[in-house]
C-alpha cells in the first residue's frame, strides 16, 4: 500500500466533514423492528413445532431453523428480501433468513455461468465467511474443552 | 515542435473536427428521468432481449453506433475507427460490439471517464489528418456492474448515502472533418490523481479532486476562464462529489458556481432512489450525447466543457488495502 | 405471550446492534455477521449464550449469534458423548438443518428464479 501523505489525509478528513450521513436512527430503528419481527415470527413457528410434539432443545429448533431459511430463500426468489434489507439493514442480514438470502442472491446472479461454475460455485461467496468462521471457532473452543475437561 | 499543443496537458485543434451525429441507448429507470426526451431509445427491460446482463450491455453500445452511423450518413465503410470501451474486464462491451460492427477498432479504459477519452483521441486522429470519420462509444449496465464491482441483486444489503447508481446505457458520436457544428476545440488529458479514498460506496468525493486538477489545467493550459463556457459540466461525481469538487475550486480561486453542472445529477430527478446520482461510462456518455449535443444544435449552449470523470480500480485491488486512484479528461465543445 | 414479546425485545436489541456496528465502524456487513458467529461461539464456550436462549427463545437463536451458539453446544455434547471425535462432528451435526436446507432451498430457487433489476 503506497504511503498516505499528509494532502491525501487532509482531504479525507474534508471529505468526512461534508459528506452525508445515513440516517442513524432510523436504521437502528427500523433493524430493531425487523430483526425483532423476524425473531417473533420464528418463535411462534419454533412453539408450532413443539406442539406438534417435537422435542424442544434439539428438533424444534433445527425444524425452525430450516422452516426460516425456507422463508428465507423463497422472498430473495421472488425479489422480495432485498427490498425488506434495503430499509432494514442488520434487522433482515442478522437473523437465520438473511443467511439464505446471502447463498441464494449470489445462486440466482450467477445463474448466467451455469450450474457449475456459476450457481454452485457462488453460492457461498457472502456465506462462506460465516461457516468458515463459526465452524473453525467452534471447533477451536471444542478443543479447548476437551482439553480443560479430560 | 508538437503545433498544436498548448501547455502541460491541452492540445488545441487547428481545424476543430466536428461531431456531425450521436445517438443514445438508455434502460428503463433513465427513461423516466427528466431527460427521458433527449434519448434515441428508452428499453423498456433491462435484458433488451438478450440472455445476461452483459449481452444486453453488448447490444446497447451497438445499438447506439449503428444509429449515430445511419444518422451521420457516412456510408458504413467510411467509417475509419471505432473508438470505445466500458466498464467490464477487459472491455467486453466494445470489442464484442466490434465484433459485430466490423470497424477498425482501437478499445480504450478510462472507467467512467471513457467518453471523453474517445472524443479526445477520436479528435486527435481526424485533426492530425489520420481519418475522415470516427465513431466514438461507450456503455455501462447497472446489473453488469453491480455483480461485477459490488453485489449480486438480491443480496438485502443497504446503501449508504453516498452511493450512486450505475447509468444503464450507452452513447455514441460520429466525429468527422465535415464543417459543421458543434466541434471539439480543446482536449485536456488528466493526470491520474489519488487521494486517498478508500471507500468504493463513495466515487463521487474519490474523483472530485481529479475533476479539479483538469479543469485547473486546462484554464490554464488554454488561458481560459469559466466565463469562456456557458457550461462547465462534470461526469458523475453526482450531489457528494459536485459540492467538494466546488469546494475545492473555489479554493483555488476559481468561481463556477452559476454555472456548474454534473451528468449524475442531471440524469435522474430527486424523486428516484438512486442515493447520490448517477454513475458509469454511460452517465456522461448519454448526457453529452442525448442532452448536451441537442442543446448545442439549437444554440441554447454554444460553449460547453465536458470534464469526465473515472474511478480506475477494481474489487481485488481495493480489497488488497489500496487507494483509488481517479482521472478526469477536459473536451471543449463550441458552435463556432 | 411473554415468550413473543422476549423474542421481539431481544432479537431486535441483536439486530439494532448489528446495525450500529455497520453504520458507526468500518466493518462491512460481511466482517459484522463474521463477528457475531464468533461472538456467538465465544459467549456459548464461556457458558453465557445459553441463558439468553432460556430467556429469549428464538430471539437469541435466530440471530447469527445463535448460528455460533449451536454450533459450540453441539461440539460440546458430542465431546461428552464420544471424546476429541466429537471436535469435529458436533458442530455440523447440530446445524446441519439449518445448512443442508439452504443448499437445497438455495439451488432449487436459482433453478426457479432470476434475479430482477430495480
Amino acid at each position: 500500500m503506497a504511503k498516505i501523505t499528509q494532502e491525501q489525509k487532509d482531504y479525507q478528513q474534508l471529505v468526512k466533514n461534508v459528506k452525508p450521513k445515513p440516517p442513524y436512527l432510523k436504521n437502528i430503528v427500523m433493524a430493531f423492528l425487523v430483526g425483532g419481527l423476524i425473531c417473533l415470527i420464528g418463535q411462534l413457528i419454533l412453539n408450532f413445532y413443539i406442539s406438534l410434539g417435537l422435542d424442544s432443545t434439539k428438533e424444534a429448533p433445527s425444524a425452525t431453523s430450516a422452516t426460516l431459511v425456507f422463508l428465507g430463500a423463497f422472498l430473495t426468489g421472488l425479489g422480495v428480501y432485498d427490498k425488506i434489507g434495503k430499509r432494514a439493514g442488520a434487522g433482515s442480514i442478522v437473523p437465520i433468513t438473511g443467511f439464505a438470502n446471502s447463498i441464494v442472491a449470489p445462486a440466482m446472479e450467477f445463474k448466467s455461468e451455469g450450474y457449475v461454475f456459476g450457481v454452485a460455485a457462488k453460492m457461498f461467496v457472502v456465506a462462506g465467511p460465516v461457516l468458515v468462521y463459526g465452524i473453525a471457532s467452534s471447533a477451536l473452543i471444542g478443543l479447548i474443552y476437551y482439553v480443560v475437561k479430560f | 515542435m508538437a503545433v498544436k499543443k498548448l501547455g502541460a496537458q491541452t492540445v488545441k485543434f487547428q481545424n476543430p473536427p466536428s461531431i456531425i451525429a450521436t445517438a443514445t441507448v438508455v434502460g428503463p429507470v433513465e427513461g423516466k428521468g427528466p431527460l427521458r426526451n433527449y434519448f434515441d431509445l428508452i428499453l423498456g427491460d433491462f435484458k433488451f432481449q438478450e440472455k445476461s446482463w452483459e449481452k444486453a450491455e453488448k447490444k446497447m453500445l451497438k445499438e447506439a453506433v449503428e444509429m449515430a452511423v445511419k444518422k451521420s450518413g457516412v456510408p458504413s465503410d467510411k467509417i475509419e475507427y471505432f473508438i470505445a470501451g466500458d466498464l467490464l474486464n477487459q472491455i467486453i462491451s466494445a470489442s464484442f460490439a466490434a465484433r459485430e460492427l466490423g470497424y477498425p477498432f482501437l478499445g480504450i479504459y478510462g472507467a467512467c471517464s471513457t467518453v471523453a477519452e474517445g472524443l479526445g483521441i477520436g479528435a486527435m486522429l481526424v485533426d492530425g489528418g489520420y481519418a475522415d470519420n470516427i465513431v466514438v462509444g461507450t456503455s455501462s449496465h447497472f446489473c453488469s456492474a453491480e455483480r461485477q464491482y459490488r453485489f449480486p441483486l438480491e443480496l438485502g444489503n443497504q446503501r449508504p448515502p453516498t452511493a450512486q447508481r450505475t447509468v444503464t446505457g450507452a452513447g455514441a458520436a460520429v466525429i468527422s472533418t465535415k464543417n459543421q457544428n458543434p466541434r471539439i476545440t480543446y482536449v485536456t488529458t488528466g493526470k491520474v490523481i489519488d487521494m486517498g479514498a478508500v471507500d468504493p460506496n463513495d466515487m463521487g468525493s474519490a474523483m472530485a479532486p481529479a475533476a479539479v486538477d483538469t479543469i485547473v489545467m486546462h484554464l490554464e493550459d488554454s488561458k481560459r476562464t469559466p466565463e469562456d463556457y456557458d457550461l462547465i459540466v462534470t461526469g458523475d461525481l453526482a450531489s457528494v462529489g459536485k459540492d467538494i469538487a466546488q469546494k475545492l475550486m473555489l479554493q483555488k480561486g476559481i468561481d463556477v458556481s452559476n454555472k456548474y453542472t454534473d451528468c449524475g445529477l442531471l440524469i435522474y430527478s430527486p424523486e428516484q432512489d438512486v442515493h447520490a446520482g448517477g454513475s458509469g461510462c454511460a452517465c456522461a456518455a448519454v448526457v453529452t450525447f442525448g442532452y448536451i449535443f441537442n442543446e448545442m444544435q439549437k444554440g441554447r449552449y454554444n460553449k460547453i466543457l465536458l470534464v469526465a470523470t473515472g474511478a480506475l480500480m477494481n474489487s481485488t485491488i481495493v480489497q488488497q488495502g489500496e487507494t483509488i486512484p481517479c482521472i478526469a479528461h477536459a473536451v471543449a465543445l463550441e458552435n463556432l | 405471550m411473554i415468550d413473543y414479546i422476549m423474542a421481539f425485545l431481544v432479537g431486535g436489541l441483536i439486530c439494532a446492534v448489528g446495525q450500529i456496528l455497520m453504520d458507526f465502524t468500518p466493518l462491512s456487513p460481511a466482517h459484522v455477521l463474521v463477528v457475531f458467529v464468533t461472538l456467538g461461539a465465544i459467549l456459548s464456550g464461556l457458558g453465557l449464550y445459553q441463558p439468553l436462549i432460556d430467556l429469549a427463545g428464538a430471539g437469541a437463536s435466530v440471530p447469527l449469534p445463535g448460528f455460533g451458539h449451536t454450533l459450540v453446544k453441539g461440539v460440546i455434547d458430542e465431546v461428552n458423548k464420544s471424546g476429541a471425535l466429537g471436535i469435529l462432528t458436533g458442530g455440523l451435526k447440530a446445524t446441519a438443518a439449518g445448512i443442508t436446507a439452504a443448499i437445497v432451498f438455495g439451488y432449487i430457487m436459482a433453478l426457479i428464479f432470476n434475479p430482477k433489476p430495480k
